[in-house]
């Protein structure tokens, strides 16, 4: 195990630095700089802002630079946010995005796994067919309309929560409300059609014929196995929790890494996003690791050699 | 067929119907049987004749939907099996009638140890604590010739060869020696090798134990050298039902005349092996009258009629209207 998790961090090294020299380019390409959003100033002044931040020197030595300074832990300093580095910004916002995509998760998964395993079970009920229409009106809804949806309900007629504040934990509910609204939907699916294909398994017949009741012949032998398209969706899932929420961000005044990347592509902040991107892919990279971990835990009939 | 009182098991024009696409499958379609207190009774047939899905019944493991039991009785232990509530058949299942299944290849779960597979079964219905049940279990595994057992009850299924599953299976159904065993196709997958093995276990464990024994196969030869009565089915019925020795050295249904013509006979050379002509008829569109009669030879016009099962001698039965 300790094996696998050397040679897949090792593995990293070259998808991250594919990833880092794609988004380097890509950016330089695409129009603007930094300092062209702002009020026009004096050539001068532009002049020495791009001194001061390496942007004078040619591209490839721009890009030298980055990778030398990246090695050291180094991501380099913000454009937009002048006196901060994009370190010291990440793990700012960090912990704010972290604690809403883990509970808004945590929720779908609860709510998802219970009606795919229900749906499951009455397969072609009443009960089955009204969750699956729930769970595809769950997956069409964007969020931004889920959202104010949300707030029409809970904090313009009910009264019970207040639309856009951040600080208390109540302010999480509404937010992390309209997140886990397509996670429960696509866990949902997922859970239902990997239960369904397991619970066609012979060895569910076998269970039952031992006279198990009918939840531990659920519980214990079928989820397991039904379980781990879930785990497998896990991975990516919790990636774009982390840093694809600008809209909900947005929507409840949340202090949270999605806005923050949005608006560094935004004003071409080259090295926040840089850092932002890098961040991400490597979060992705590590879940995906994490994922595969799981489910050889769940499936002992893969092992990694 | 007369109601004995020593049977363990009488089935009573048991029907089990599959529901789907707007067609009915009368998969098992009044089966009737007696297994008397010890013996094997042997049920054969060609696939799709009901067999498995007669057996799946009597313990009301058929999947509804689409499966459903609509009618019949069986009673095991003076209660009809089919009107007990579901929590009174759970206390049956696995304890007092346990199954093997015909692929050990799935019928294992391969998320979970032996071992919990095995323990869980003696911890519901004994009521063991753990290492009990881990004692009991290991106990079983060198019962069905597992060797190494206390080190393999940690392993999975899938490091178990397909025999040794099977005797792991064995070993699981008879952890709380049960007074009937359904043994569905149990040697079906595996090597003949094998097959003999675990037809030999199973006829040991049965006489140690005490358990009566159903064996659903479509091997001729396993009905021959393992059962007491044996009983052939063709479309969800129970066409010929007689003791082993009397239903070989005098079949009278001719579809048992045919399937035993068509065991070769090493001692004959034969240019051409003998088949039945013909296929067995869909299920949810039976002909009309006997559901043999158009692969049948001896077919007359009162095979339009539906000939029910009568007594030829003592224990004797066919559904034919041949006088021989």
């Amino acid at each position: 195990m300790l094996k696998l998790i050397l040679r897949r961090l090792l593995g990293m090294i070259p998808i991250l630095f594919i990833i880092i020299t794609l988004t380097f380019f890509l950016l330089r390409f695409a129009p603007g700089n930094p300092f062209a959003n702002e009020k026009a100033f004096p050539p001068k002044v532009i002049q020495e802002l791009n001194k001061q931040y390496g942007l004078d020197k040619p591209l490839y030595i721009q890009y030298i630079n980055y990778i030398s300074e990246l090695t050291k832990g180094n991501l380099g300093p913000s454009t937009r946010y002048a006196g901060k580095t994009v370190s010291e910004i990440i793990g700012e916002h960090l912990p704010t995005s972290l604690l809403l995509g883990l509970i808004a998760y945590g929720f779908a998964l609860i709510v998802g796994v219970s009606i795919g395993i229900i749906s499951s079970l009455r397969q072609n009920s009443a009960v089955d067919y009204f969750s699956m229409a729930v769970a595809m009106l769950g997956i069409s809804v964007p969020s931004f309309v889920l959202g104010p949806l949300l707030v029409i309900v809970f904090s313009l007629t009910l009264f019970w929560l207040p639309p856009a504040r951040w600080g208390e934990p109540k302010h999480l509910i509404l937010p992390a409300l309209t997140l886990s609204g397509v996670y429960i939907a696509y866990i949902a699916r997922l859970t239902r059609s990997g239960m369904l294909e397991v619970l066609r398994a012979d060895y569910i017949r076998t269970a039952r014929a031992k006279g198990l009741a009918e939840s531990v012949v659920v519980l214990r032998h079928a989820l397991r196995g039904g379980i781990i398209p879930v785990v497998s969706f896990t991975g990516p899932a919790l990636t774009f929790l982390l840093a694809g929420t600008i809209v909900v961000e947005k929507i409840f005044a949340v202090p949270g890494l999605g806005r923050i990347f949005i608006e560094a592509a935004n004003s071409r902040d080259y090295f926040l996003v840089m850092g932002l991107t890098l961040f991400v892919s490597t979060v992705l990279v590590v879940m995906n690791l994490l994922v595969d971990i799981i489910i050889g835990l769940l499936d002992p009939r893969i092992s990694y050699k | 067929m007369a109601k004995s009182n020593s049977a363990i098991l009488s089935v009573r024009n048991l029907q089990t119907h599959f529901y789907g696409d707007g067609a009915v499958v009368k998969a098992v379609d009044g089966v009737s049987f007696d297994l008397k207190l010890g013996e094997t009774l042997g049920i054969v047939g060609e696939s799709g004749s009901g067999k498995s899905v007669t057996n799946l019944s009597i313990l009301r493991l058929i999947p509804y939907p689409p499966g459903k039991i609509v009618g019949g009785e069986v009673i095991f232990d003076n209660k009809d099996l089919m009107k007990i509530p579901e929590n009174e058949i759970r206390r049956i299942r696995g304890k007092r009638i346990a199954m093997i299944f015909q692929d050990p290849m799935t019928s294992l779960n391969p998320f979970m140890k032996i071992g919990a597979q095995l323990m869980e079964i003696t911890q519901l219905h004994e009521g063991l604590n753990n290492s009990q049940a881990r004692k009991k279990a290991i106990e079983m595994l060198e019962l069905v010739g597992i060797a190494d057992a206390s080190r393999r009850i940690d392993d999975y299924s899938h490091q178990f060869s397909g025999g040794m599953r099977q005797r792991v299976m064995i070993a699981m159904a008879l952890s709380c020696k049960p007074e009937l065993l359904i043994a569905d196709e149990p040697t079906t997958a595996l090597d003949v090798t094998i097959q003999a093995q675990i037809l030999e276990l199973i006829k040991g464990l049965k006489e140690k134990i005490g358990t009566s024994v159903i064996l659903i196969t479509h091997d001729l030869g396993i009905v021959a050298g393992m059962t007491d009565h044996t009983g052939v089915m063709y479309a969800g019925k129970i066409v010929e039902y007689a003791p082993t020795e009397e239903l070989f050295s005098n079949p009278h249904h001719p579809y048992t005349k045919g399937l035993l013509k068509s065991v070769p006979d090493p001692l004959i050379e034969q240019k051409k092996l003998f088949q039945i002509p013909g296929l067995p008829p869909d299920l949810s569109n039976l002909p009309k009258g006997c559901p043999f009669s158009p692969r049948c030879s001896s077919a007359t016009t009162q095979c339009q009629e539906f000939p029910p099962i009568r007594q030829i001698n003592a224990e004797h039965y066919s559904a034919c209207w041949l006088e021989n």
